[in-house]
């Protein structure tokens, strides 16, 4: 049996090769645990942070496990100090034999009731302020990140790259930020990466957004963390942060594409969108859509929304949801639920993207 | 004043009583009485907390080790569906309410019985209804796997038996209605009178508080559940995407019940605790009515924080933002009601039997669970953290280490009065400790793994977690050997223990002046109000071997009084 002791201790790396031995015995059935997940660099000392988690390896994980670190010695100071009262007082005023005497004492102190509400509500405040900002670290993606497609399904993970190539593990360059766009083919599953601190469901019907910058390179578990059926234990991957987009580049088994997204997105633009929406800035039965991407969009209803992807995709399935404004009451246009799926989609963001950048007026 | 042969025929053990006035299966079955129908509540969630945990042990079990291959993963999302189904719907949320609740509600009043007793009844047959829908997916040969949650839209594609389990649910929200409305009506119209608001016990503060989420919240519950029945069967397009549904919206709604009934769960706990920790150190509770407000402000601000389950669904930032400040504001109220305990024990004259052995575990499991809450409440660790085992240790940490703690001490305390006989307290005890270092040893390890991402519904992990796993697995045994244990000494303590008096703990709350076992009509005389937590009212009587309000005790021995009648 592999009953190593001391237990509450951190893995130690004594046992690696042992632990690979099994690892390995997993992989077989398609599952892989990255090397690094094996190794922790950690400690037995449950006071530290490298008891706690796994490496930091993105740009916010320090502020994640800060905070963490800050409530767990607040929570620890709290009980220490409630447990040990309590146990104190119960040695003692503990009853002896059967004389019932508890000395007079008052039961009630406003003052002190008060006191002990507001103290810890100062505390909350600050916890919650330092989550809130850095909550906000995580999700806003810096302007220059690079877009990843990430599709999930049962039970199984694509990433799909700028250029249209596939992988069956996400491949990071350091350094180099990364906005994850998240699309399910079938039912909820979510996007965890431990060593990222970074985790966000991924939902059938829209899209959703994953922030990473990451800053160390190595290789991390990926795993599906929102329960999605049978397999649901089994959707694990990894992910690799390379050194240098080169070694991307080089050390990468790439699904090549035939053609580039826009490429996908003109053909089926042409074919499907055309005949209502020029690409020359002239309207026809709908608006012109070559330099909508990224705009505020002015609806009927006189809102304005942000045409980016989730926009695009509604406009595409359910046409009648956001109506242009000029162009009601009614749309005209026809929804493509079950004609275009999400993939064609991307592909016609792409191109929506491509026509924008193109553009003389950039 | 009274003379000694009634006070004997008050407060002595009668031959007659609720327990025994009438025989055989009808008597029960059809009983109208709160006391038996507390009983049979308490029955019921037993078999179900049975049922559950054996399911647990299973899942535990399989587990030992990182790759087993003792259940399939089909076997392995079936049985922790089960075991969170059953435990949420069928034990934890009616345990203290319908079983303690019934039993010790009305007599805590003064009154006869409840408001409304066909509707306890009632709700007693729908909630084996319920849980029989429940377990009729496991029978239907094709089981559950869609996780106690029911998100959608998978439980929209899988093909177990997800009707039968939401019915059941949905009925069993109907049973937890019921019940909550009566009580509503009861504490509001059956006071003894002159008994003010703030004369009740906490308890009663904290049964009231729940009762109110219980009829608000619920019916939420049973529409989600009924629409979710209607889009697996007819995709009316609310909650799948693939037919214009929203997949987010069921977990709101979904949300918006199940984060109030957190709070039908904790709070009638954290009544018990109360009860339990003045009784026992025999002294006034401390800031009663901070501790009496605390329920309603949790009950209330309960209704705000559902959002916090949300924090990756992709809800919008702003309202994401919204919920964790408000999740923050519900963790005040519950920090000054412990604080109030360690007040109360301040000075007291504190007895380590069972029940305070159990309450005293309570402050210290509840205290972990609530603390923790603060990392899930707090924005950027919930990210992390969020769907891992940490999550799973919170609220094991709240939900056993708080409420079935509580339900273990409570039984303890209202057993002598109920079945008029004393359990063996030593073992008592041994229960409690088995109970407490088992369940650390179980859920502690949850953290340590949680943090270092281990994702909650694995069927299979990585060997990194395997010695915390195993630590679990362990522990989870002892717990279930510290509750059996428990059990046992019930059990054996209501047909064979001791007999004891009226009042053996010197409580002051109005059910301790009934005779143990009480009879039918709980009190044979009308009960004297006194302050709940007026220990000095009540007088030890050496013929009776018990404690007995002053106004019924032998004039000539009462001793003078200590404290003040009035405080
Ligand atoms: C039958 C004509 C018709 C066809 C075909 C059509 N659309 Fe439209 N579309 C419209 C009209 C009319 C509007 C404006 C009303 C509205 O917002 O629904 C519109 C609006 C839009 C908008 C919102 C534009 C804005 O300015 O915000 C987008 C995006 C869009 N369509 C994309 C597409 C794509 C992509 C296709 C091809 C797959 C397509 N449409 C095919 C008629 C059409
Ligand atoms: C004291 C203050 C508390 C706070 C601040 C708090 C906070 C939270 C938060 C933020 C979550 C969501 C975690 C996540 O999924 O990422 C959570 C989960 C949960 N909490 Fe608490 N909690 C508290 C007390 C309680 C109590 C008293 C109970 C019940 C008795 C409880 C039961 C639960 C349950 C059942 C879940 C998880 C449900 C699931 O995902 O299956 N919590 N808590
Ligand atoms: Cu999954
Ligand atoms: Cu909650």
């Amino acid at each position: 049996m592999n009953w190593q002791i001391p237990l509450m201790l951190a893995q130690s790396t004594d046992n690696l090769e042992e632990l690979r031995k099994r690892t390995a015995a997993i992989s077989l059935d398609g599952t892989t645990v990255p090397d690094s997940a094996l190794v922790r660099d950690g400690t037995s000392n449950p006071f530290s942070t490298e008891y706690w988690f796994p490496t930091q390896a993105s740009s916010f994980a320090a502020e994640v496990d800060f905070l963490y670190m800050a409530v767990f010695w607040i929570s620890l100071v709290f009980f220490v100090a409630i447990v040990g009262v309590m146990i104190y007082f119960c040695i003692k005023y503990r009853r002896k034999g059967d004389v019932i005497a508890p000395q007079p004492s008052p039961s009630h102190n406003t003052a002190i009731e008060i006191l002990w509400s507001v103290l810890p509500s100062i505390l909350l405040v600050w916890i919650f302020y330092v989550g809130a900002e850095s909550y906000f670290d995580m999700r806003i993606p810096r302007e220059d990140a690079e877009e990843i497609h990430v599709t999930a399904k049962q039970f199984a993970w694509i990433f799909t790259y700028p250029d249209g190539d596939q992988t069956a593990e996400l491949h990071l360059v350091r350094d180099r930020p990364a906005k994850l766009i998240l699309q399910s083919e079938d039912v909820l599953h979510s996007f965890f990466v431990p060593a990222f601190r970074q985790k966000m469901d991924v939902v059938p019907g829209r899209y959703t957004y994953a922030y990473v910058n990451p800053t160390q390179s190595g290789q991390y578990r990926l795993s599906c963390n929102e329960y999605c059926g049978t397999g649901h234990s089994k959707m694990k991957t990894m992910c690799e942060v390379h050194d240098t987009v080169d070694d991307r580049k080089n050390n990468t088994k790439w699904i090549k594409a035939d053609h580039q997204p826009w490429e996908n997105g003109k053909r089926t633009y042409q074919i499907q969108c055309s005949g209502c929406h020029k690409v020359n800035g002239e309207k026809a039965t709908g608006p012109a859509l070559n330099l909508i991407w990224g705009i505020d969009e002015k609806l009927m209803t006189g809102q304005t929304v942000k045409v980016d992807e989730q926009y695009i995709l509604d406009s595409i399935w359910e046409p009648a949801k956001d109506v242009v404004d000029g162009f009601g009451p009614v749309t005209k246009m026809n929804s493509f639920k079950g004609i275009l799926n999400q993939n064609d989609v991307n592909d016609i963001i792409a191109y929506l993207k491509k026509l924008k950048e193109e553009s003389p007026a950039q | 004043m009274v003379d000694a042969v009634t006070r004997q025929k008050l407060f002595g053990t009668p031959e007659i009583h609720f327990l025994n006035c009438t025989k055989g299966w009808k008597s029960w079955a059809f009983t109208l009485d709160h006391k038996r129908i507390g009983i049979m509540y308490l029955i019921g969630v037993t078999i179900a907390l049975f049922l559950a945990g054996i399911f647990a042990l299973v899942l535990r079990s399989h587990l030992f080790k990182f790759d087993s291959k003792m259940l399939s993963d089909d076997m392995y999302n079936q049985m922790f569906t089960l075991h969170g189904a059953v435990m949420v719907f069928s034990f934890i949320i009616p345990s203290i309410p319908a079983a303690l609740g019934n039993l010790v509600l009305p007599m805590m009043l003064g009154a006869k019985d409840v408001a409304f007793p066909r509707l306890n009844l009632a709700s007693f047959y729908l909630w084996i209804i319920g849980t029989g829908c429940l377990l009729l997916a496991i029978l239907s040969g094709r089981g559950l796997d869609t996780g106690w949650t029911f998100y959608t839209p998978y439980s929209i594609d899988t093909n177990t038996g997800v009707i039968y389990a939401t019915f059941g649910a949905f009925v069993l929200g109907f049973s937890s209605i019921f019940t909550g409305l009566n009580f509503l009506v009861t504490v509001n119209t059956m006071r003894l009178k002159g008994q003010g608001w703030f004369k009740l016990p906490l308890f009663l503060w904290s049964l009231y508080a729940t009762a109110i989420i219980q009829v608000l919240a619920t019916p939420v519950l049973g529409i989600t559940l009924l629409m979710l029945i209607a889009e697996k069967t007819m995709h009316i397009g609310i909650f799948d995407a693939k037919y214009g549904g929203d997949p987010v919206l069921f977990q709101h709604f979904f949300w918006f019940y199940s984060h109030p009934a957190v709070y039908i769960m904790i709070l009638p706990a954290m009544g018990v605790i109360s009860e339990l920790i003045s009784v026992y150190s025999q002294k006034r509770i401390f800031g009663y009515s901070f501790i009496a407000f605390s329920s309603v402000a949790i009950a209330l601000l309960g209704f705000l924080v559902w959002g916090h389950h949300m924090f990756t669904s992709g809800q919008s930032q702003v309202v994401t933002l919204i919920f964790s400040a408000i999740t923050f504001t519900v963790a005040i109220p519950s920090a000054v009601k412990v604080f109030n305990w360690l007040a109360t024990l301040y000075k007291g004259s504190i007895l380590l039997n069972t029940p305070m052995c159990y309450a005293l575990s309570f402050i210290f499991l509840f205290g972990i669970g609530g603390l923790t809450g603060l990392f899930l409440g707090a924005l950027s660790t919930d990210i992390h953290l969020h769907d891992t085992y940490f999550v799973v240790a919170h609220f094991h940490f709240v939900m056993v280490g708080g409420t079935l703690t509580a339900l273990l001490g409570g039984l303890f305390h209202w057993w002598p009065k109920f079945f008029g006989r004393m359990y063996n307290d030593l073992l008592g005890r041994v229960g409690c400790f088995l109970v407490f270092s088992g369940f650390n040893l179980t859920f502690f390890p949850q953290f340590v793994m949680g943090s270092r991402g281990m994702p909650r519904r694995y069927a299979s992990y990585d060997p990194e977690f395997l010695p915390f796993h195993q630590l679990s697995t362990i522990g989870a045994f002892v717990l279930g050997i510290g509750i059996l244990i428990s059990f046992i000494v019930l059990v054996y303590a209501a047909f064979k223990g001791p007999r004891c008096g009226s009042n053996p703990f010197r409580a002051a709350s109005l059910e301790w002046q009934s005779s143990s076992p009480p009879d039918f009509h709980n009190f044979v005389h009308s009960p004297v109000l006194n302050d709940p937590y007026d220990f000095d009212s009540q007088v030890y009587d050496d013929e009776l071997d018990t404690y007995i309000s002053r106004e019924f005790a032998d004039p000539t021995k009462v001793p003078p009084r200590t404290e003040p009648v009035h405080h």
